[in-house]
């Protein structure tokens, strides 16, 4: 038996605490598979992004699709829509800032860090920034909130026509995806 | 046959604890100082072996669970799904898998050990019944999980065992009919019995866990057998369970660990059965409906009984023979090391579990071709069958009147006699 | 005793062995051949494979779907774009193109229509995330097209039968084996002796340049037998080589802890006697 006093571990002792190591070392090597089985599996991974068709979307009408389980709102906006969007001060905004997953994060949320490179194409992810509901597009037939964009009807936020959060609770502008254009009509989303 | 609890808690929190919820000083007395018999082999440890299979099939199940879809129509593919798409889906599946074939592994060989030495002999009768209880529950928890993948042999599996019930009804008109149709759920094994055989499949293990932790109680009262089967005579025949034997189960565990690890790994389909890779069609019976291989044994005793309500209670019987073991055993010595007699016989039954086992896994007309004639397996498994109750009604009773034991040595603590 | 049961146990297993004149009623065992995957250390042949699913794309195809397999994981390492990698055997650009030569039923158009003015089903190209598409709608279809016969999916046939690769690389080159005397082949069936019962539903599937290698290999029917086979096991066991991959690190680790307990276990029982 190892003397109670001696204050280094003996030889016997390493084996013990090598063996020891060595097994803590293995059930952590061992749990890695039981924590990452809860990733998202290679079937969810393949729907990660996916390709739309914009061709058939007429000016002034939004198209939804569904992107990573998320509702994703195409618009392709109206000359005065586009307008009203860059006529707006972006200090006056609540969230000043782009939202944009294509851009720096310190991007400021004007329009055209917003739409697309051709303005007419506004791309947002239709899903609430205050409680994750999905909000209302404004059409000039069913007008939703003042400022011609989206109402929220669960709490009553509303976003312009760049999609930008103006009034009520949501803390952020919708956000944008990460896209690109395949060619003038085809987007490729995350 | 440990004494008063020697345990002190070490610090402030140690002692608030300790008198309101002891678990550090029940750890402390169950798995710390317990004494145990300084001279218990390899044998031994299937104990832990079995512990560390239960913490392992629970682990992986409850991940699976996770995954996949108890509903007849999806439940193949989820499975699938698992396999192919979830993260290591493959290795918890497989683990899962191989894990029931050696948790049989280790059970049957746990359950050898407690004959051989007789370990099921007064005053250990009760940790013996538990054991075969939880036996019986493995059993069940087998038969509902290997349901679960919704294959072939799944189906026709369950099919088949299911029906055994309705052999009750040449004793109870209409009775066994109605069992079976209530474990169905329907008219046929079906996606009612699918969603609750997987409830149960989820359930059981627990209730596993729970008899288990009695049969640790009963076993800690007497205190463990060891090979000589004689009782310990006092600390001299002990050591504490820590460091001795945490260390030497470590080693144990590790070994078989890595031997169901290389089957996981290089060969994890080598136990089962390629039909349960076809999706379960309910028209279309496979040409061999066989069960895994852990229930082939009674398997073949059902099937050496022409009648089909005598086979089902032939195998019935032969479960509910274990119950009784410690009362047909009557010789007065408890190990069979000092049984020259019954080590004969004992090892005639080993290898009698394997003969049936191997007949259990042929076909209904197979047979062995000598020179000249044909033996159908059938009567293989008769005479099999014969000896295994014959081991258990027969010999045991008789053996310990007839038999004489060679002497045993006074304690644990003397020098080993003659090698086994 | 002892020896008496071993007496016992190696007559029945020499009995057993025993071989009479060959009984026709019984398939022949499969052939042996060997296979980059086959043994601990075991791999797929990237090449092999992709001749494998030219084969199976334009000869089994036709009748046999492959529903659990996806285009996605025909992926293989990542590629110098970077991205997740997978189990398979091409780039991510040459998977999206074979998927898109795929037509699959497209979603209900915005009438909430799943049929065009003609009553065809509308269909889409297929892209990653699609399965391989069968090629009848349904059993009664696959029946009604090949004499009433199934063709079964190929998916886990590998390991949907018993004797794996051996045994479908066997059907598929014996089909069509030349009848032995006394044998009747059943009418509107095939003989391959490999195939219990010897009668088999499906025509010779293969032969010398059923297809044209894009690689240059000679298509002789063991070729092609060989890469189908090859695909196929990949198609059933796609995990195969993370498997084999993950095992080794495994039973190192497991000998190195094994060794460390094990003498830990002689340290500590050193003082008991």
């Amino acid at each position: 038996m190892a003397e109670t006093t001696a204050p280094e571990p003996t030889r016997r002792d390493f084996l013990y605490i090598a063996t020891g190591g060595v097994a803590a070392v293995g059930a952590a090597l061992a749990a890695w598979p039981f924590i990452d089985q809860m990733n998202p599996s290679s079937a969810v991974l393949a729907l990660a992004s996916i390709e739309a068709d914009l061709s058939a979307i007429q000016v002034g009408q939004q198209v939804v699709f569904n992107w990573r389980g998320h509702p994703l709102f195409v618009r392709r906006r109206t000359p005065q829509e586009i307008a009203e969007a860059k006529a707006v001060d972006v200090a006056s905004l609540p969230d000043p800032l782009a939202r944009n997953a294509n851009l720096p994060d310190n991007a400021p949320a004007t329009d055209a860090d917003r739409a697309a490179k051709d303005p007419q194409w506004l791309i947002v992810v239709g899903v609430c920034t205050h409680l994750g509901c999905t909000p209302t597009v404004s059409t000039p037939q069913v007008p939703q909130g003042e400022y011609g964009g989206w109402l929220c009807h669960c709490h009553g936020s509303q976003y312009d026509t760049a999609g930008r959060i103006r009034k009520g609770p949501a803390p952020q502008n919708l956000a944008v995806p990460p896209y690109t254009f395949q060619s003038p009509t085809k987007i490729k989303v995350g | 046959m440990s004494g008063p609890s020697t345990y002190v808690p070490k610090s402030g929190f140690g002692r608030w604890m300790d008198s309101r919820l002891p678990l550090m000083r029940f750890a402390h007395d169950t798995i710390i100082t317990y004494p145990t018999p300084k001279n218990l082999n390899f044998w031994y440890a299937f104990g832990a072996i079995l512990t560390f299979m239960l913490g392992i099939q629970i682990l992986t199940g409850i991940v699976l669970a996770m995954h996949y879809v108890a509903n007849a129509g999806l439940a193949f593919d989820s499975v699938e799904g698992i396999m192919r798409n979830i993260n290591y889906g493959w290795l918890i599946r497989y683990m899962h898998a191989n894990g029931a074939t050696f948790f049989f592994i280790a059970v049957y060989i746990h359950m050898f050990r407690g004959l051989y030495y007789g370990s099921y002999k007064s005053p250990r009768e009760v940790i013996w019944i538990l054991g075969v209880i939880l036996y019986l529950l493995m059993v069940a928890t087998a038969f509902f999980g290997y349901v679960l993948p919704w294959g072939q042999m799944s189906f026709w599996g369950a099919t088949v065992i299911t029906n055994f019930f309705s052999a009750l009804d040449q004793i109870v008109p209409h009775l066994g009919s109605a069992i079976a149709t209530w474990l169905w759920g329907g008219f046929a094994v079906g996606d009612a019995t699918l969603n609750r055989f997987f409830s149960l499949h989820y359930l059981l293990p627990f209730v596993i866990a729970g008899v288990v932790g009695l049969h640790i109680w009963a076993l800690h009262v007497p205190g463990n057998n060891n090979p000589l089967g004689i009782d310990t005579k006092g600390p001299q025949d002990m050591l504490p369970f820590h460091p001795y034997y945490t260390v030497k189960d470590s080693f144990y565990v590790a070994l078989f660990a890595l031997i169901y690890l290389a089957f996981v790994f290089y060969a994890p389909d080598f136990f089962g059965n390629p039909d349960n890779y076809t999706p379960a069609n309910p028209v279309v019976t496979p040409p061999d409906i066989v069960p895994e291989w852990y229930l082939l044994p009674f398997y073949a005793m059902l099937r050496s009984v022409p009648q089909k309500l005598i086979g089902v209670l032939v195998m019935a019987g032969s479960l509910l023979t274990l119950v009784f073991v410690p009362w047909l055993d009557t010789s007065k010595v408890r190990s069979t090391r000092f049984r020259p007699m019954m080590k004969q016989f004992f090892w005639l039954f080993v290898f009698d579990c394997l003969i049936l086992g191997y007949c259990g896994s042929q076909g209904a007309d197979a047979a062995l071709h000598m020179q000249g004639f044909e033996l159908p397996l059938v009567w293989v498994a008769r005479v099999a069958t014969l000896y295994y109750f014959g081991f258990f009604w027969v010999v045991m009773p008789l053996l310990g009147i007839i038999e004489k034991p060679k002497p045993l040595p006074a304690n644990i603590s003397q020098p080993v006699l003659a090698a086994e | 005793m002892k020896a008496l049961t071993l007496a016992f146990a190696a007559l029945i297993a020499t009995s057993v062995a025993a071989s009479a004149a060959e009984d026709l009623s019984e398939p022949l065992p499969p052939k042996d051949v060997h296979w980059s995957f086959e043994g601990p250390f075991g791999t797929y042949d990237r090449a092999a494979l992709q001749r494998g699913f030219q084969v199976y794309k334009e000869v089994c195809s036709a009748c046999h779907s492959l529903n659990r397999v996806a285009f996605h994981d025909l992926i293989g390492p990542p590629g110098p774009g970077g991205g997740e990698g997978g189990d398979g055997f091409f780039t991510e650009p040459q998977a999206k193109a074979i998927a898109a030569g795929y037509k699959v039923p497209a979603d209900p158009d915005e009438k909430g229509d799943t049929t065009d003015d003609k009553g065809q089903p509308l269909m889409r190209p297929a892209i990653l995330a699609d399965h391989f598409p069968a090629p009848f709608a349904n059993e009664n279809a696959a029946r009604a097209n090949n004499g009433g016969a199934l063709p079964p999916d190929l998916s886990l046939i590998v390991k949907a039968r018993e004797g794996g690769p051996q045994y479908v690389y066997s059907i598929v080159t014996g089909d069509g084996s030349p009848v032995p005397h006394g044998f009747k082949v059943i009418d509107g069936k095939y003989y391959d002796p490999y195939f219990p019962g010897r009668n088999i539903s499906m025509p010779p599937p293969l032969r010398n340049d059923s297809v044209t290698y894009s690689d240059g290999t000679k298509a002789t029917l063991d070729q092609e037998a060989h890469d189908v086979v090859t695909f196929l096991t990949w198609a059933s066991e796609p995990k195969l080589e993370e498997r084999h991959r993950l095992g080794f690190g495994v039973m190192l680790f497991m000998l190195l802890l094994s060794g460390l307990l094990f003498l830990s276990y002689r340290k500590v029982w050193h003082d008991a006697h």
